[in-house]
């Protein structure tokens, strides 16, 4: 685990990058995770994402699986697609300060 | 009269009444188990099946005949439990009380999630061989198969046995070859997760096991539908994968009365602590094997290694001590890599797959991420060691805890 800087602010990330402290985010940090991965631009729907993520995680102790968000969250998986590209799991987990979820062996 | 109740009779649920039964007062305690299926399916059995390695009979045995004495067998389907009364209600209406409830009922495959995939294709063109029938209509459509694209799909994880299907892509690829038709088929491994294997370790020692046998990957691909009619799988992103023979596994899912019972996660596993077992919403209830949402693989050996370590702490729980003993999330797998070898991984929670021998150093026997015949035949001769002395609990010397003793570690 190591401190970095992002968006001027020292936050302690894994080797991933990925945020280790859930009390470090912010949505300004958030703002500049997500430029880190290509979303120039967060719009609402970004937002409401990352916000039930966060709210999940704490309540819940896990990162929400794509499954969870869509139903729980009530975001169509093919919109979590078009807002997180490719990868929208991992990327959504990155842009929230969350723990990237759990894959398989 | 306590009742400890055990609801499934597969590997967990009849490897625990084994061990349990004779340390349980046979005056106190009422060891109840309840299974609608009177069969016991060797599991790791079904990958041979569709080879022809092993036919359908040789992985089935009756369930009755590991239940010991002493406890009694309830063949009957489950319609819930119900937490505040301390009792699980069975499809006729009869209740079963219980001071502590054990659920093992596993995951099974769910043809239905997924728009397109069952169908009127559903054994024809399109497979699974995660169910004994799914294994045996395979066998007939490889027999029948002489070109084309066979695509190997996982739709959504998490699933029992995540290296089978790759199992499946490297048996597949010396099957066809060996029929002299290797070149007509083109094989293509289409998983959700971003590459092979996600550890990096084992990435790297077994990510060009595909590429030598020029088996095509495509990653990062969740499946959204099957458009059965032209063939094809379509991701949410709208990427499409085309086929001519389509083996896939569909999502897996616990036993619906979990959900009935407002238990489990959105795949129906019961969410509990990783360590003991226990449930995060009622104390008197357990979760062991396929059943449980743990942070590790699906599969026989973590069934194997909880069934321990449960076992112990079950024992202080009852006799009003604290629950001590913790599940690291040991779990082992050999991987069939084809031409009559195989590979071994070992690793746990905190601990990837590792290069080294297994379990014991030096001498092993096993020999970890490499393939090689003594792994393969550990495989094939692991079913005797499954019916003979894991389901009715007799000892194994293979430690609990994942051993690190024999594993390299890379210097830094």
């Amino acid at each position: 685990m190591t401190v970095t800087a992002i968006a001027s602010k020292e936050v302690h990330v894994d080797d991933e990058g990925f945020l280790t402290e859930y009390d470090e985010w912010d949505e300004k940090l958030a703002v500049e995770l997500a430029r880190n991965i290509g979303i120039d631009e967060m719009t609402d729907a970004h937002r409401a994402t990352i916000n039930f993520l966060r709210s999940d995680y704490a309540e819940q102790g896990t990162t929400a699986t794509l499954r969870r968000v869509s139903t729980v969250g009530q975001i169509p998986t093919k919109q979590l697609f078009a807002l997180f590209p490719k990868k929208p799991a991992k990327k959504m987990a990155y842009v929230a300060g969350l723990p990237k979820p759990v894959g398989c062996v | 009269m306590k009742n400890l109740l055990i609801l499934g009779a597969g590997t967990a649920g009849t490897t625990l009444v084994n061990k349990l039964r004779p340390k349980l007062d046979r005056g106190e305690w009422r060891i109840t188990i309840v299974d609608s299926d009177p069969d016991h399916h060797y599991q790791p059995g079904y990958l041979f099946i569709p080879f022809g390695t092993y036919a359908p009979d040789e992985v089935i045995k009756s369930k009755r005949d590991f239940i010991p004495d002493g406890v009694d067998y309830v063949e009957a389907s489950i319609e819930r439990v119900e937490p505040e009364r301390r009792v699980v209600v069975l499809a006729d209406g009869a209740e079963l009380p219980y001071d502590y409830l054990v659920i093992a009922t596993g995951t099974h495959p769910r043809p239905n999630e997924t728009p397109g995939l069952a169908g009127k294709d559903y054994g024809r063109t399109i497979h699974d061989f995660y169910t004994l029938e799914g294994a045996t209509a395979l066998a007939a459509a490889l027999d029948g198969f002489r070109g084309g694209k066979l695509v190997v799909n996982i739709i959504e994880l998490p699933i029992k046995c995540p290296v089978a299907p790759l199992e499946f892509c490297f048996l597949a690829d010396d099957y066809f070859r060996a029929k002299g038709i290797g070149d007509q088929i083109d094989i293509t491994y289409v998983t959700p997760l971003d590459g092979a294997f996600t550890k990096p370790i084992a990435s790297a020692h077994l990510g060009t096991m595909l590429n030598e046998r020029g088996i095509g990957l495509e990653a990062d691909f969740y499946l959204e539908r099957v458009d059965a009619e032209r063939r094809v799988l379509v991701s949410y992103d709208e990427r499409e994968v085309p086929y001519d023979l389509l083996v896939t596994v569909p999502v897996n899912m616990g036993a619906d009365f979990v959900a009935k019972s407002g238990l489990g996660d959105e795949l129906n596993h019961m969410r509990v602590d990783p360590y003991t077992f226990q449930s995060d919403d009622h104390p008197d209830i357990f979760a062991l094997g396929d059943a449980a949402n743990l942070p590790t693989s699906k599969a026989g050996s973590v069934a194997h290694f909880s069934v321990d370590v449960f076992t112990d702490n079950f024992l202080s729980q009852i006799a009003g001590r604290p629950m001590t003993e913790r599940f690291d999330g040991h779990a082992n797998c050999f991987i069939e890599s084809g031409n009559g070898k195989a590979l071994l991984i070992d690793f746990n929670y905190d601990t990837e797959p590792l290069p080294g021998k297994y379990p014991y150093p030096v001498v092993g026997p096993f020999t970890l991420l490499k393939e090689n015949r003594l792994n393969h035949w550990g495989k094939l001769a692991f079913r005797s060691i499954y019916w003979n002395f894991l389901l009715p609990g007799r000892p194994i010397p293979v430690p609990t805890e994942m051993p690190m003793a024999g594993k390299e570690i890379a210097a830094t």
